[in-house]
This record gives C-alpha cells, sequence and structure tokens, in this order.
C-alpha cells in the first residue's frame, strides 16, 4: 500500500484545536498565577481560530481525506462552526460559575477543549474508527467534566453513572460496528453504503448491527429507552458543565446518526425508521410527562431535552417513504437539523439564565429560584419568557418554526406514502406539546405571577449579560426571520 | 399593492409602541408609559380608518392586499388582505384598544409599562389574525395572541389568576395545536403552498374533509367558546383585570367564530353541511343551558361571561344556517357584543375597583350615590338583553329571521335568549342598582369621573347608533357573506 500523504488542510480546525489544548497545556503548568485567565483566553481564541479556518479552508465539495477515515463537505463544516460557536458560549457563560465554585482548574479549559475536538472528529468522519475516535474523545472529556467538582458527592456519582452507562453504550456501539464489519468487510461508511447496496439489505448479521449502532447513537442523544442517565446527569454536573452537555454534543451526535444512518445505511431505512418512530414517540411522551413532576430546573430542562430530542428524530425518520428519497428526504433531514440547531441555541439560553440566577455559595437550581425574577430584573425575565415560550414551540420564536418544518416533514411522510400512522405521530407529538407547554408555563408563571423571595440583586460581568441577551433575542430574531437558517440546513446537506 | 400597507400599520404599529411602551421601565415612569400607550392606541386607530373609507363594498374579493415572501423554505408569505367580513374586527380591535389603555389609566397602578405594552402588542397580534390570509401567518398571529393574554391575566388578574390563566393557555393551545396538523395537511394537498385563498379551491374528500372540520372545530370551538368546551371562560373573565375581559370577550371570542368563517365554511363545505346539525344543536344548548346557568350567577362577572358565552351561541348557529340574513345577523351580533359585552364589563370594572367586590349581593341600590352610572348602567344592560334600538336587538333579530327561514323550532329555541338575556341581565341590575342602599361601601360610593363618563359614553353612543342604523356595518359585509355562501352552496368533493 502506497502511502498517500493526507490533505492537512482539509482538516486544519481540527489539528489547530488539538495544537491549542497542547499549548494550553504547558502555559498552565508554567504560567500558575494567570493560568485561569489565560486558558480562558486560550481556549477562546483556539475555538475562534477553528471557527474561522472551518468558514475558509473547507472545500464545497466533499472531499475525503486521511486514507477515507476524514470527510469534509458544508455539511461537517456548518456544524462544526456551530459547535465552536456554543462551546466558546459555553466557557463565557460558566466562567464566573466555575470561578466562584474554584473549580476552574486549568484541567477544566482542558477538557472542554478536547470534548469540542473530539465533537469535530465526531462530525467530520467518515470511517467507523475515526468515529469512535471523536465519540469517545468527547465522550471521555465529558465523563470526566461532569465529576470535576470532585467534592461534592452529587457531582462525582453523576460522573460515574455518566462513565458506566457511556461506555456500556459504546460497547454496543463497537458491537454493532464490528457486525457490520464482519458483514460487508469495510469500516468505511459510504464503502458499506455501496456493499448494502449491493448485496440484499436484508442480511441478518447487518441488522443486528443496525440495532446496536443504533443503540449508541440514542444513548448519545439521550432518547428514551437510554435516557438514564440524562436527568441525573444534568442535576448533578455543575450547571456550567450541565451547559456544556445538553448543548453542543447534540449536534455531533446528530451528524453522527446523519452520516451512519442516512449516508451508511441507507438502505436499510425502512428498518431503522420504524425503531426510531418508537424511540421518538416514547421520548416524546415520557420526557414531556416527567418533565411536569420536576422541580428541580435543571432535571426539568433534562426531561424536556429528551422529548426535543425525539422531535428531532422525528424529522430524521420521515426522510424515506416507499424506498424513496429525493426532496422529501432533504426537506425531512433539514428539518431534523434545523431542529437540532434551535434546540442547541435554546439549552445554552436556558441554561445561561440557571447560571446568571447562581452566585457564590448559591445555586439556582430550583423552578423556584425563578420566583418573582421580573421584579428582580425586567429585562432577564422577559430573556427567560422568549426561551420559554420558544421551547413550549409558540411562535413567533424560533422553537416553533423547529416544531412546524419537523411536523411538515412527518405529514409530508403521511401524505406520500398514504400510510395513516404519520399523521398519528404528528398527533401524538402535538398532544404533548401541550403538556410540555405546561412546565414551561410554569416558569414563566412564578417569573412573572409570583412575588419574589430572593431580592438579591442579580450580579453578572457585562460580556455574560451581553452575551445571554443576545442569545436569547437570537431565538427571537430567527423565529420572526427563520428562512436562512432553513436555507442553509438544506442548503448544507444537498451538498 | 398600492400606494400605503395600511393593514400592516394596523399590525406593527401597536407592536412597535408597545415594546417603547416598555423601554418606559418602572412605575416611576408610569405616565411616560401611559402616554406611549395612549397615541399609540390612538395612532393604530387611525391607521385603521382608510380602511373603512377606502373599502370596496361591491367585491367580495380580498383588498388592501400585501404580499411578501416569509419564509420561502416551505413558501410561507406575508400575505394580508381584508374583506368585507374581517374589516370591521380591525377597526372594531383598535378602537377597544383605546378604550382598554384609557379605561386602566388610574386604575392599574402596577407594572404600568408591562401592562399596556401587554395590551398594545396584543393589539397589533389580533389584528395580524383577522387579515392574514396565508395558514402559517395565521397560525402564528393566532399563537402568539395567547402570549400577552397569559401574562395580563396571570399578573393583573384575580386571586385565582395563576389557575385561570394556565388554564385558558392550555384549552386554545390544545385546540390550536389540532388545527395546526390540519394547516400542515392542506399544505400538502395544495401542492405546497399555504394560500387559504388557494385552499377554498381545492377538492378534498369526505373523510379528509370530516377530519379537518372536526380539526378546525377543535380549534375554533374552544376559541368561540362552545358548549361543552366553555369552561375556561368563566375563570379567565372573573380573575383577568377588567382590560383584559374586555378584549376578551370583545375581540379573543370573534377569533373562533371568524374561523369558522375563513376555514371550516370554505375549505371543507361538505364536512360543514353534513356536521351543520351538531353545531346548531351545540349553539342551542349554548344559547338556552348557559342563558339559564347565567341566571344563577351570584359573580357580576360570571354573569356576563356565561351571557356571552349564549350570545356567542347565537353566532355560530346563525353560520351554520348557510343563509345571507343569517350570517349576516351573526356579524352583527359579533360586533354588538364587542361593544356592548365590553361595556358590560367597564361597568362592573367601575364597581369593582370603588368597592373590590364582584358579587351581586355586596351591592344593592348603587342608583342613590351613582345615578349617572346607573343610567349607563342600564342602556348597556338592557342592550345585552337585546332590547330594539340597541345594536343587541338588530344581530338576534336577523339571526331569528334566518332561523325562520330555516326551520321553525330552531327559531323558537334561538328565540328564547331574549327572554332568558332580559331575565338575568336585568335581574342582576336590579339587584345592584335599584333598592335600598344595602351597606356602608355602597353608601360611600362616588359616581363616575370624567374618565369613566368619557369611555361609557363612547360605547352607549356605538350602541345606540348601531341600534338605530347599522346599514355602513351591514353594507361592507353584504358582497362578501353573499360570495361566501355561493362558494359554499358548491360541493367539492
Amino acid at each position: 500500500m502506497d502511502f498517500v500523504m493526507p490533505d492537512f488542510r482539509l482538516a486544519a480546525p481540527e489539528l489547530f484545536v488539538a495544537g491549542m489544548s497542547l499549548v494550553i497545556l504547558m502555559v498552565t503548568s508554567f504560567a500558575t498565577t494567570r493560568a485561569r485567565s489565560a486558558a480562558f483566553w486560550l481556549c477562546e481564541l483556539a475555538l475562534l481560530g477553528a471557527l474561522l479556518l472551518t468558514l475558509f479552508s473547507g472545500d464545497v465539495q466533499r472531499s475525503l481525506t486521511f486514507s477515507g477515515m476524514y470527510m469534509s463537505d458544508l455539511f461537517g463544516s456548518f456544524l462544526k462552526i456551530l459547535v465552536c460557536l456554543s462551546v466558546a458560549v459555553v466557557l463565557q457563560y460558566g466562567r464566573a460559575y466555575m470561578a466562584d465554585r474554584k473549580i476552574d482548574s486549568p484541567e477544566y479549559y482542558m477538557m472542554v477543549l478536547f470534548a469540542a475536538l473530539g465533537m469535530m472528529v465526531l462530525i467530520s468522519a467518515s470511517h467507523f474508527v475515526s468515529m469512535y475516535m471523536g465519540l469517545e474523545l468527547m465522550s471521555l472529556s465529558l465523563y470526566g467534566l461532569v465529576a470535576i467538582d470532585r467534592d461534592n458527592p452529587r457531582s462525582t456519582e453523576a460522573g460515574m453513572k455518566y462513565f458506566v452507562l457511556g461506555a456500556l453504550a459504546s460497547g454496543l456501539l463497537l458491537y454493532g460496528m464490528s457486525m457490520l464489519y464482519g458483514a460487508t468487510g469495510t469500516l468505511e461508511i459510504h464503502e458499506i453504503a455501496q456493499r448494502i447496496y449491493e448485496r440484499s439489505a436484508n442480511d441478518l448479521v447487518v441488522v443486528f448491527g443496525l440495532v446496536f449502532v443504533l443503540v449508541g447513537i440514542a444513548f448519545k442523544l439521550g432518547v428514551v429507552p437510554f435516557h438514564m442517565w440524562v436527568p441525573d446527569v444534568y442535576h448533578g454536573a455543575p450547571t456550567a458543565v450541565t451547559l456544556l452537555v445538553a448543548s453542543a454534543p447534540k449536534l455531533a451526535a446528530f451528524a453522527m446518526a446523519f452520516r451512519v444512518l442516512v449516508l451508511g445505511l441507507f438502505d436499510l431505512a425502512e428498518h431503522w425508521q420504524s425503531m426510531l418512530m418508537l424511540l421518538a414517540m416514547a421520548s416524546i411522551i415520557l420526557g414531556n410527562l416527567a418533565a411536569v413532576a420536576q422541580t428541580n430546573i435543571k432535571r426539568m430542562l433534562a426531561f424536556s431535552g429528551i422529548s426535543h430530542m425525539g422531535f428531532m428524530l422525528l424529522g430524521l425518520l420521515s426522510g424515506v417513504v416507499k424506498g424513496e428519497g429525493g426532496t422529501y428526504a432533504v426537506n425531512a433531514y433539514s428539518s431534523a437539523m434545523f431542529y437540532a440547531v434551535a434546540y442547541v441555541m435554546m439549552t445554552l439560553a436556558a441554561f445561561g439564565m440557571v447560571i446568571l440566577l447562581s452566585r457564590a455559595g448559591f445555586d439556582a437550581e430550583n423552578v423556584d429560584d425563578f420566583k418573582g425574577l421580573n421584579q428582580r430584573s425586567p429585562w432577564f425575565a422577559s430573556m427567560m419568557l422568549i426561551v420559554m415560550f420558544s421551547m413550549a414551540g409558540i411562535p413567533f420564536f424560533v422553537g416553533f418554526f423547529a416544531k412546524l418544518s419537523v411536523l411538515q416533514a412527518v405529514i409530508a411522510a403521511g401524505n406520500i406514502s398514504n400510510q395513516p400512522h404519520y399523521y398519528w405521530l404528528a398527533v401524538v407529538a402535538v398532544m404533548m406539546s401541550v403538556v410540555g407547554a405546561f412546565y414551561y408555563l410554569r416558569v414563566v408563571k412564578v417569573m412573572y405571577f409570583d412575588d419574589a423571595t430572593d431580592q438579591s440583586p442579580i450580579v453578572a460581568t457585562l460580556g455574560m449579560r451581553t452575551l445571554l441577551s443576545a442569545n436569547a433575542l437570537s431565538i427571537a430574531v430567527v423565529g420572526l426571520l427563520p428562512n436562512w437558517l432553513m436555507q442553509i440546513c438544506a442548503f448544507t446537506l444537498l451538498h | 399593492m398600492t400606494g400605503v400597507p395600511y393593514l400592516s400599520l394596523a399590525i406593527w404599529v401597536p407592536i412597535v409602541g408597545g415594546l417603547l411602551a416598555l423601554t418606559a421601565g418602572s412605575d416611576r415612569n408610569a405616565p411616560v408609559a401611559r402616554l406611549i400607550a395612549l397615541v399609540t392606541a390612538l395612532a393604530g386607530f387611525f391607521v385603521t380608518l382608510p380602511l373603512y373609507a377606502g373599502f370596496d363594498t361591491t367585491t367580495a374579493s380580498m383588498q388592501f392586499v400585501e404580499r411578501a415572501p416569509w419564509v420561502t423554505r416551505f413558501s410561507i408569505e406575508y400575505y394580508l388582505g381584508v374583506d368585507g367580513i374581517s374589516m370591521p374586527f380591525i377597526l372594531l380591535n383598535s378602537f377597544i384598544t383605546i378604550i382598554v389603555v384609557i379605561a386602566g389609566w388610574e386604575v392599574i397602578d402596577r407594572k404600568v409599562a408591562q401592562y399596556n405594552s401587554g395590551f398594545l402588542i396584543m393589539s397589533g397580534l389580533l389584528n395580524g389574525i383577522f387579515s392574514s390570509l396565508d395558514g402559517i401567518l395565521f397560525y402564528v398571529f393566532f399563537e402568539a395572541s395567547l402570549i400577552p393574554l397569559y401574562l395580563i391575566i396571570g399578573i393583573w388578574g384575580g386571586p385565582n389568576r395563576v389557575y385561570a390563566a394556565i388554564k385558558f393557555f392550555l384549552y386554545t393551545l390544545l385546540g390550536s395545536l389540532l388545527m395546526l396538523v390540519a394547516i400542515l395537511w392542506l399544505f400538502m394537498e395544495a401542492g405546497g403552498s399555504f394560500d387559504i385563498l388557494a385552499w377554498h379551491n381545492l377538492k378534498i374528500g369526505m373523510t379528509a374533509q370530516s377530519l379537518i372540520f372536526f380539526a378546525f372545530l377543535a380549534s375554533f370551538a374552544v376559541k368561540v367558546p362552545m358548549w361543552p368546551v366553555h369552561t375556561w371562560l368563566p375563570d379567565a373573565h372573573v380573575e383577568a383585570p377588567t382590560g383584559g375581559s374586555v378584549v376578551l370577550a370583545a375581540i379573543a371570542l370573534k377569533l373562533g367564530a371568524y374561523g369558522f368563517l375563513r376555514f371550516s365554511l370554505p375549505i371543507v363545505p361538505d364536512a360543514a353541511h353534513q356536521y351543520a346539525p351538531l353545531i346548531l344543536s351545540l349553539s342551542l344548548i349554548a344559547v338556552v343551558y348557559i342563558g339559564f346557568v347565567a341566571l344563577v350567577q351570584a359573580d357580576m362577572k360570571k354573569l356576563v361571561a356565561y351571557s356571552s358565552i349564549s350570545h356567542m351561541g347565537f353566532v355560530t348557529l346563525g353560520f351554520f344556517m348557510f343563509n345571507a340574513v343569517a350570517i349576516e345577523g351573526a356579524l352583527v351580533q359579533m360586533i354588538s357584543h364587542g361593544f356592548v359585552s365590553s361595556a358590560m364589563f367597564l361597568c362592573i370594572g367601575v364597581l369593582y375597583d370603588r368597592v373590590h367586590s364582584r358579587q351581586i349581593a355586596d351591592y344593592g341600590g348603587v342608583v342613590n350615590t351613582m345615578p349617572k352610572f346607573a343610567a349607563f348602567f342600564l342602556l348597556f344592560a338592557m342592550a345585552n338583553a337585546g332590547l330594539p334600538a340597541t345594536s343587541g336587538f338588530v344581530g338576534e333579530f336577523m339571526v331569528v329571521l334566518g332561523a325562520v327561514k330555516f326551520n321553525f323550532w330552531v327559531a323558537f329555541i334561538a328565540a328564547t335568549t331574549l327572554i332568558l338575556g332580559a331575565a338575568y341581565t336585568l335581574w342582576m341590575y336590579k339587584r345592584v342598582v335599584f333598592g335600598e342602599v344595602a351597606n356602608e361601601h355602597v353608601k360611600a360610593l362616588a359616581d363616575i369621573n370624567r374618565r369613566e363618563f368619557f369611555f361609557l359614553a363612547v360605547l352607549a353612543a356605538c350602541v345606540l347608533v348601531m341600534g338605530v342604523y347599522p346599514q355602513p356595518v351591514t353594507e361592507v359585509m353584504h358582497a362578501s357573506v353573499n360570495g361566501l355562501l355561493q362558494h359554499v352552496a358548491v360541493s367539492k368533493l
């Protein structure tokens, strides 16, 4: 086998982040006094640099390098830009929070950056090995981050739980990958698609492999019945880490689901669509019902996140009908992608608000901590109002258009295939949205209708205030003008 | 589209003004917020006047049309236009907004900026609902209008406001989400278009028509509200502040009825004909049964709330008899109810501001201390009961007239509302206003001040003018109602 020099230019963003994390490692080990501030800014610089590199280095054409392990395309570039952006936002939101709790050690910044690198590799992977590598890099960093507040038993317990269940899921994923390898003789996603296309798709081993791979993906997305870790991890981790776990990895997991299922196992769509249907239904129903019972806002957002992921799957599962893809498939997948992007925007703002209300020695955790926010700060109350109504899917906010496009995809699938169960899927989904609206409304209720019990003023840096406001306002702005973002999602999928 | 985009102005002037009023911030700047609100409300009303002045009464087609792409990905358009059915409601809404701002002038002293802003934004959204010709645009305004009303009820409402606000929100959301599914289905059927007017010409099979009819019914019936999904309304009304009740009764209830005319009847006419007996029965139950329920209420606001349900039963009754007199009568009834019920709620608000009780039993002999108020209250009570020469009579009479053409027994049952309405309204009036001065509170009452006199007088003028000379209102409806009826008469199977 000839050695072919890989095209480093295509992988420049990942290489840059990897290099920068080593720089940070060096800087923080020598410069101890100002290490934290330096680490923070270097991290932001690394993410900004990666963002710019992604913007300017990638090809419009899909191209492979590193012997087919690494893929550069618009879809990946767009998601990587979003990952960089959201991790940068996470760092900014969490900065004062971590410092107040004295857990902003250099390792925190290191691991956040490694997690970001993992996500980027995962997004760019076109090969099971690189995919697994990215996934593990991301997951291991996240396990560590969840347990970073190591004197706090809840944090360590959450880390442990996450690790054990995550390792199990990784194992299942590997098992599935090995089955697919056994059946097709390759680990490269495009090759797998080609081999499955050539032989009959009903091969039992392939379907078995699919099931295990799907379990791994479902675990990372946190959908029912592989959701058990979600509420505990969200609840136990320091809020700044919860913010990270809840946001950018969902984009990476979406990319992985798309690459494996749509690009790799397209011919098995009939199988995985019906599996996803069950997962989506269970997530939407259980997520929404369980969220109603929560008094802890982090747990509530965890369950709401489960239901949102269910909604996203609705888009993913309505792409192929009667064995045909075509424009409807692009439509459906771009709606799922739009949903994932919208969800990340909303989650960042929601947990950002939770962090905003926390201060040294006090963690805002309960829905009741939002009591009377309208008296304490009308501005941030209205920001949270936007986020909550957006999550509930009320116009004019981005959450509405996310739900709309997903439902449209489901109904389109029902209309084309003439199968009424798609309609029932849509009806159940909207019914559960009403249940969902209840707990979002409750947050609005405590903010606006109740009197404040905690009168302390809201302390936050100017950067935090501006960024959080911009984040929440962007939800309203994209809600008013959603077209461009939808077009980008569709465009990147087409190429 | 030519000239000034009046419809856009009618929508966005109040919304921008509402956001502007928010900047007044804390209650220290309350006068500023009130002033901004009043100026905006007046401006919002003036931009709607050209809609009436420039309205062409000879055509049933849409006027003042504005059309621009909004979300091209799903070919959602920013598509506005009005016909004779929707135009009067835009004027009514903008007019009521002024009244609401004035009515809350001194009464609301807490979070003034947010209060006024809420009403202004809602006013803009409601105008949006009446002028949207794109399915999603309609839905967006329809849903978004829940947010301000939810906050208004929840923040400034009575003791049980939280329960009422959440109940109101979830009830209406449940209905409208089913409508969303139907809208998406129509989008697919129409080959990727959310154009409501294009849906009017769509051929749809009977099963699909029935399903769509019920999906829309779920949304509109809750909004109207029809028996038996009316239970949110008394709660919301009782707990809402006066302004909230006024907007709820005058405008929000009309949305459901308007929806029937814009969606249900023209899009699925066969299903509408098929299920007309069902709607008629529900309407008659609302008219008669809810009338009796109103009779036994001890709370004035609840009584007027039930009377609203009963009156709205009349409206849906008029729609589903498919004749021009009845539909026009129902539309007149809607506008008249907009004036009368707002006036009734404002009257109760006047009493409540002084005594802080809505219980009929806490009053008695109010006429002795508030003679001017008693006179106004009497006029509105009479209008609510449907006395000739008030606006309340015109609509009811036309609907009953249409009903006689349709079926004698329907007309007979419907006509009992004239008796029931008189019974519950006048009995309440008697207990509150006449008799000896009942207690210390009533003794200490001061008659209405100039501000209150002003808004009651304006509404009284509206009620009387519409009662004596309804021509200007019915005239603009003729062409559109006839156009609608011709459309509904053609089967789409």
